[in-house]
């Protein structure tokens, strides 16, 4: 029973009393956000990042993670109660859920969206505790060929399945591995792309990117917006589902936490794919359809599950392989460099407490954020009240003393501004800016492992199709892409991502 | 049929990574290539700058044959007034201290927005400079002046 061991490991790493602490202040954060439209979870980590430089990497990460999870929580509440999805995740909540809340049953879908949440929470929990192991013992034979087609591999899925133009998504993907070395070069020392600019020799930072692109940018696009927020607050009177609703909800539940599970894996999907493809399901096996988009209780459970189990299972990749599948996981990556931790197979053996911690954790958020939510529902709400336009200077300075306190470096100051035109520009021409940043967290190691492969077949590039697992992930790739520009996918991964 | 490039959308994405994918080659030409065997520091940005131009041909060319046009407002204000803030904030940070630097920043920021109430920033401010002061300042012990003799 190893698992059992490492499990209750991991949980007397996060009952600790400063862990917990932490856990509580990333699901409090977390759900805010959640519930404020205009300021999303890469945003707030990016932004809350560098104040978690002096505390234990555990810690900090737990927090991190915390607003992750919290912020699809929080996201489906406001969908729910007032028809506002604090989250693109939540969109779908939107549908069903305001509909249940407007004849009198918002406590049965927010308490079925909690649960659902709770238990897509708890078994992804468990699927990272069976899962991970195995993975990174796997993962700790691979050489640097292996490494690279297994980066590649991530990369092209990540632009692949990113919202948007498959072509525009790997040149930005290419975009951000030319951003991520930037700075001296390992082997030579050369500084590259540093313009004699002191500052950029050691490259740049992930959390001056991350600010830049998706807080400030997101900020000039919001402020391009006509601000338009009605709040109708229905009154949440009984929260208790009926017996009738947990029966009709519980298969919702569990297929919307597989669906969650199998795009929580895959790089660059997001959670809100998970839970449009989990509404399709739903739709599709119901006995009357026609019940979805008047208050169908499926379509609440559904969906919230399979956005908390994607958010969660998107750690498997991150912690077991140190490929991030997402913009998020990104950072999350960029975060553990910056704690001196080389992401990878190794982070389970060399930092058991991190890997086990973070697990137990999340379930232990989980608890929290039942706990939180239910009860504060009126408070959440009421914050919906406070307009953007207060919101907004706040967040440009904690963004900005963040990103100060890293380097004490006004410098990095000015690149934040530039990555917001920036972030700006390539949401105007319609380029994802989440492959760039997978790409730039992953460049260093994408270079470092294709030299390495090249050095040791002495220039022959056949070394990446004649091992069998660097085969396995070319081949891979390349099914991918040719799937990709088959038109009849095409045509259909147009309709779930937009 | 007369081809609009002004409003583009492909037609100036691609020009981007052209643009950047050669400026990536340009730069490179400094730095030792090496040999395929042993990668020099230049090989990589050299090749990843190819893989871009590549790309951004085809989506210019994509461009040109579908002429979309960029969609959705945006307000040349908030793009100019907030990037601007911010690099007044990092030079007050250096030169004035943190909180006039703040205090640019937030009036900046709100500036940049529709609405501009005078008073209501003002009492945004205060508010935002108590929090701040007790939480960087004194809670997380950063050590920035509050304000700077010139």
């Amino acid at each position: 029973m190893e698992l059992l061991g490492n499990v209750i490991f991991g949980f007397s790493v996060a009952l600790s009393l400063q862990n917990l602490l932490y856990c509580f202040i990333g699901v409090l954060v977390g759900t805010l956000i959640g519930v404020l439209p205009g300021i999303g979870p890469m945003a707030t980590i990016a932004m809350l990042m560098p104040l978690t430089f002096n505390v234990p990497p555990v810690a900090a990460l737990i927090m991190l993670a915390g607003i992750y999870y919290g912020a699809m929580y929080g996201g489906s509440t406001t969908s729910i109660l007032v028809n506002l999805p604090g989250e693109t995740a939540s969109v779908v909540t939107c549908i069903d859920g305001y509909q249940m809340a407007r004849q009198g049953r918002a406590g049965a879908a927010l308490a079925i969206a909690a649960i659902g949440s709770f238990f897509a929470g708890t078994v992804c929990t468990l699927l990272i505790a069976l899962f991970g192991p195995p993975l990174a013992e796997i993962a700790l034979k691979f050489g640097s060929p292996e490494y690279f087609s297994l980066m590649l591999m991530g990369l092209v899925a990540a632009a692949v399945l990113a919202h948007g133009d498959m072509v525009k998504s790997l040149a930005m993907v290419v975009m951000g591995l030319l951003l991520g070395i930037v700075g001296a070069d390992v082997n030579s020392g050369i500084k590259r792309f540093s313009f004699g600019v002191y500052e950029l020799a050691d490259g740049i930072g992930v959390v001056v990117i991350a600010v830049g692109v998706f807080a400030v940018g997101e900020i000039i696009s919001n402020l391009s917006d006509p601000e338009e927020r009605q709040v109708f607050t229905s009154k949440v009177t009984n929260l208790f589902p009926t017996k009738e609703d947990l029966k009709q909800s519980f298969g919702a539940i569990v297929r919307g936490t597989a669906v969650g599970a199998f795009f929580g894996v895959l790089p660059g999907t997001t959670p809100a794919i998970a839970s449009f493809s989990s509404y399709m399901v739903e739709k599709k096996l119901a006995k009357d359809p026609s019940r979805f988009g008047r208050g169908a209780i499926e379509g609440v459970a559904g969906p919230e599950s399979a956005n908390n189990a994607d958010a969660q299972c998107k750690f498997i990749p991150m912690l077991t392989l140190g490929i991030p599948a997402s913009g998020t996981m990104a950072l999350m990556l960029g975060a553990l460099m910056i704690y001196g931790i080389t992401p990878g197979p190794g982070v389970m053996t060399e930092k058991p407490d991190l890997f086990w911690g973070l697990i137990a954790s999340m379930w232990i958020g989980n608890v929290m954020l039942v706990v939180l939510n239910l009860p504060l529902v009126g408070m959440w709400v009421s914050l919906l009240k406070v307009p953007y336009r207060l919101l907004f200077p706040a967040i440009m300075l904690f963004s900005a003393i963040g990103i100060y306190s890293v380097n004490n470096s006004s410098f990095d100051i000015y690149l934040m501004a530039v990555f917001g035109i920036l972030g700006i520009v390539w949401r105007m021409l319609e380029c994802s800016p989440v492959p760039m940043m997978l790409g730039f967290v992953l460049g260093p190691m994408v270079e470092e492992n294709l030299r390495r492969a090249l050095q040791v077949s002495r220039g022959d590039p056949s070394v990446f199709v004649t091992r069998p697992i660097s085969l396995g992930f070319i081949v891979a790739t390349v099914l991918i892409l040719i799937v990709m520009v088959l038109p009849a996918v095409r045509k259909r991964r147009g309709d779930i991502t937009d | 049929m007369k081809v609009e490039l002004r409003n583009n959308k492909d037609f100036w994405a691609g020009i981007m990574f052209i643009g950047t994918g050669a400026a990536a080659i340009f730069i490179a030409r400094d730095y030792p290539f090496g040999s395929t065997m042993r990668m020099g520091p230049g090989y990589f940005p050299s090749m990843l700058g190819g893989i871009l131009v590549l790309f951004g041909i085809y989506v210019m060319v994509i461009g040109l044959l579908r002429n979309e046009k960029i969609q959705g407002r945006w307000s040349l204000r908030a793009l100019i007034v907030l990037p601007l803030s911010l690099v007044l904030f990092g030079v007050l940070m250096k030169h004035a201290g943190f909180m006039p630097a703040l205090a640019v920043l937030i009036f900046g920021s709100a500036a940049a927005g529709r609405e501009f109430k005078f008073v209501e920033v003002l009492l945004l401010t205060v508010v935002l400079a108590g929090l701040s002061v007790a939480v960087f300042i004194w809670g997380l012990g950063l050590p920035y002046p509050l304000i700077k003799d010139f």
